[in-house]
C-alpha cells in the first residue's frame, strides 16, 4: 500500500482535486440558475422559484429530473454527428477554464504540500484564452447542424459576436501581462500581495473596464445575449435542442459564467488574497470565514423555524445547523489557514455573478448593429490604448 | 510504458484519424472539424514535449482563429456536399507513384533515424522569455516584416470590403 502510494500518490491527489473541483462546480452551476432566477424576480418584484422546497432551493434538483426525463427529439435533416457533439463540446469546453486557475496557495493538507489548483501551468493565461477561442464552436456549430434559419442565423451571430469581442478580451488584459512580466496565473494573483489597494483593478482600470465589458459579451450574456435574442431569433442557436443537450448549453453558459467570474477576480481582485494586508493587526480577519458561517448558520437556522411550510420549518434548521458547523470548523487552526484562499476567492467570484445578474436584471438588450460597432469602434480601440498607456508607464519605471 | 508515451500515441493516433477523415469527408464542415482535431492533437504533442507556450498559441491561432473563419464561411457561404468523382488521370499518372515515392523516403528516414539530443531550453520554465528575447534580438528583421506582411493583408480587405461593385 505504502508502495502503491508512494508511485501513484500524485496521480491520486490530481484525481480528487479534479473530482472536487468538479463536483464544486457543477453544484454552483446548478444553483446559479437559481441564484439568478431569485435576484432577477427580486429585481422585478416577483418571488421567483418559491413552490419546490422552501425557497425554491430544491428547484435546481427539479430541473434537473425534468431535463432527464423529456423527450429528445432530432429534428428532419439535421447534421446528426455535429448536432449530437456541438453541446458536449460547449460543456466541456467551459468547464475545463476552471483547471488553470489559482484556488489558493500552497497549503499543508495532513502534512502533505498541496497547491490548490487543478494544475499549474506557466502559461495559464494563454490557456484559458485558448479555451475561450474554442468555445466558439459549440455554439456555432449547434446552430449550423439544426438545419432551421434561426439556428443558424442565432449561431452565426454568436461566432460573429464571440471573435470581435475575443480581440478586445484579450487585449485588456496585456496591461496585466506587461505590469507582472509572467503569463502565470498564480504570478498575476502573487503580484497583488499586500492589501486591497494593491489590487490591479486600480492601475488598470481601463482594463478592467473592458474586461469586464469584453468577458459579458464573450459568454453571449445579457445585454449582449444576441444569440438568442428570442424576439427575433425564437430561442437562438438552441432553439432545435430539448432535453438534456438543452441542459447542457444552459450549463454551458453558466459554467461560463463562473470561469470569466474566477478570471475577472484573479487578474484584478486579488484571486484568493484577502483584501486586508497580511500583518499581525490584521490577523482577526482569519476568523472572518469562522464567524459567517456561524452567523449565517445561526440566522437560517432562527428564520427557518418560522418560515411558512412545515418541510420549510423542518429543512432550513438543518442547512442552518450544518452552516453552524462548517463554519466552527473553519474556525480550527489547521482549517483555518486552508480555507483563507478559497473563501475570499469565492467571496469575489459570488460578487461578479451577483453584478451578471444584476446586469441581467437592469440592462436591455442592444441592437445588434450596436453590439459590433461597441466592441470594434470604442472596446478595442480602448483596450489598445490601455496598452498603450501602461508600456509606456511601465517603461518609464524601469531601471537604466 | 509511461504515461507520456501512451498520451502521445493517443494523440498521434487522433492527429492521423483526424487527417485521413479530413480527405474521407464530403462534406466542407465535417473536413474543417476533422482539421480543428489535428491541430488540437498537435497542440497536445507539444504539451507533451514541454512547450506549453507552442501549444497554447497553436490553439489560439489555428484552432481559435484560422479555423472559426473557415467554418464561419463555410457556414455563410452554405456549402453543401461535394460529389464524389472518379480520380483524375493527372492524379493517377503522376500523384500516385509520387505518393509511392515519398513514403518510402519518409519511411526509410525514419526507421533510419538515431534518437537526437534534448533540444536545449526544452525544459526552461522561462519559455515564454526565451522566445521573445529570440524574436526581438536574432530575428526582429522577419519578425517586422511578418508585421508589415499582416498589415498589408487587413488593408486589402478592408479595401476589397469597401470596393464598390
Amino acid at each position: 500500500m505504502n508502495g502503491f502510494l508512494a508511485n501513484y500518490g500524485g496521480i491520486l491527489i490530481d484525481l480528487v482535486k479534479v473530482v472536487v473541483v468538479m463536483v464544486v462546480l457543477l453544484t454552483v452551476v446548478a444553483y446559479l440558475s437559481w441564484f439568478e432566477r431569485k435576484v432577477v424576480a427580486h429585481i422585478q418584484s416577483r418571488w421567483g422559484p418559491e413552490r419546490v422546497g422552501p425557497y425554491g432551493l430544491i428547484q435546481p434538483l427539479a430541473d434537473g429530473a425534468k431535463f432527464l426525463f423529456k423527450e429528445d427529439p432530432t429534428p428532419e435533416g439535421v447534421d446528426r454527428f455535429v448536432f449530437f457533439f456541438a453541446p458536449f463540446l460547449a460543456l466541456a469546453l467551459a468547464m475545463t477554464t476552471i483547471a488553470v486557475m489559482p484556488l489558493g496557495p500552497q497549503v499543508e493538507i495532513f502534512g502533505h504540500p498541496i497547491w490548490l489548483s487543478v494544475t499549474e501551468s506557466h502559461v495559464s493565461l494563454l490557456v484559458v484564452f485558448a479555451i475561450t477561442a474554442l468555445s466558439v464552436y459549440g455554439v456555432s456549430l449547434g446552430g449550423w447542424a439544426s438545419n432551421n434559419k434561426y439556428s443558424l442565423l442565432g449561431g452565426l451571430r454568436s461566432s460573429a459576436q464571440m471573435l470581435s469581442y475575443e480581440l478586445s478580451m484579450t487585449m485588456s488584459v496585456v496591461g496585466i501581462v506587461l505590469m507582472v512580466n509572467t503569463f502565470s496565473l498564480r504570478d498575476i494573483v502573487e503580484a497583488q500581495r499586500g492589501g486591497a489597494w494593491h489590487w490591479f483593478f486600480l492601475p488598470q482600470i481601463l482594463g478592467f473596464v473592458c474586461f469586464f465589458i469584453s468577458a459579458v459579451a464573450e459568454t453571449n450574456r445579457s445585454p449582449f445575449d444576441l444569440a438568442e435574442g428570442e424576439q427575433e431569433l425564437v430561442g437562438g442557436f438552441h432553439t432545435e435542442y430539448a432535453s438534456f443537450k438543452f441542459a447542457m448549453y444552459f450549463m454551458a453558459e453558466y459554467a461560463a459564467m463562473v470561469s470569466v467570474s474566477f478570471m475577472v477576480s484573479v487578474l484584478f481582485f486579488g484571486g484568493y488574497l484577502s483584501p486586508f494586508p497580511d500583518t499581525p493587526a490584521f490577523h482577526w480577519t482569519y476568523y472572518l470565514p469562522a464567524a459567517g458561517g456561524v452567523i449565517g448558520g445561526l440566522a437560517l437556522a432562527w428564520s427557518g423555524l418560522r418560515y411558512h411550510t412545515a418541510l420549510g420549518r423542518m429543512i432550513l434548521p438543518v442547512l442552518g445547523i450544518v452552516l453552524l458547523g462548517v463554519g466552527m470548523v473553519c474556525g480550527l487552526p489547521a482549517v483555518m489557514t486552508v480555507i483563507q484562499g478559497p473563501f475570499w476567492l469565492a467571496a469575489k467570484v459570488f460578487v461578479v455573478l451577483f453584478i451578471y445578474v444584476w446586469a441581467r436584471g437592469t440592462l436591455p438588450r442592444i441592437r445588434y448593429d450596436q453590439l459590433m460597432a461597441f466592441g470594434w469602434k470604442f472596446l478595442l480601440p480602448l483596450s489598445l490604448a490601455n496598452v498603450l498607456v501602461t508600456s509606456w508607464l511601465v517603461m518609464l519605471r524601469l531601471p537604466r | 510504458m509511461s504515461v507520456e508515451t501512451i498520451l502521445f500515441f493517443i494523440l498521434a493516433a487522433a492527429a492521423v484519424a483526424g487527417a485521413v477523415n479530413l480527405i474521407v469527408q464530403t462534406h466542407p464542415i465535417h473536413s474543417a472539424l476533422s482539421l480543428i482535431v489535428v491541430m488540437v492533437a498537435l497542440a497536445g504533442i507539444y504539451l507533451l514535449l514541454g512547450a506549453e507556450l507552442l501549444a497554447a498559441v497553436q490553439i489560439i491561432v489555428y484552432a481559435g482563429a484560422i479555423m472559426v473563419l473557415f467554418v464561419f464561411i463555410i457556414m455563410l457561404l452554405n456549402a453543401g456536399k461535394e460529389e464524389r468523382t472518379a480520380i483524375s488521370r493527372t492524379a493517377t499518372w503522376l500523384g500516385l507513384p509520387f505518393a509511392v515515392v515519398l513514403t518510402a523516403v519518409l519511411g526509410w528516414r525514419i526507421a533510419m533515424a538515431q534518437p537526437g539530443p534534448m533540444a536545449p531550453g526544452a525544459e526552461i520554465p522561462g519559455t515564454t522569455r526565451v522566445l521573445s528575447q529570440l524574436l526581438f534580438t536574432n530575428y526582429v528583421f522577419p519578425f517586422e516584416l511578418t508585421s508589415i506582411l499582416i498589415l498589408v493583408a487587413i488593408l486589402g480587405a478592408v479595401v476589397l470590403a469597401k470596393r464598390d461593385f
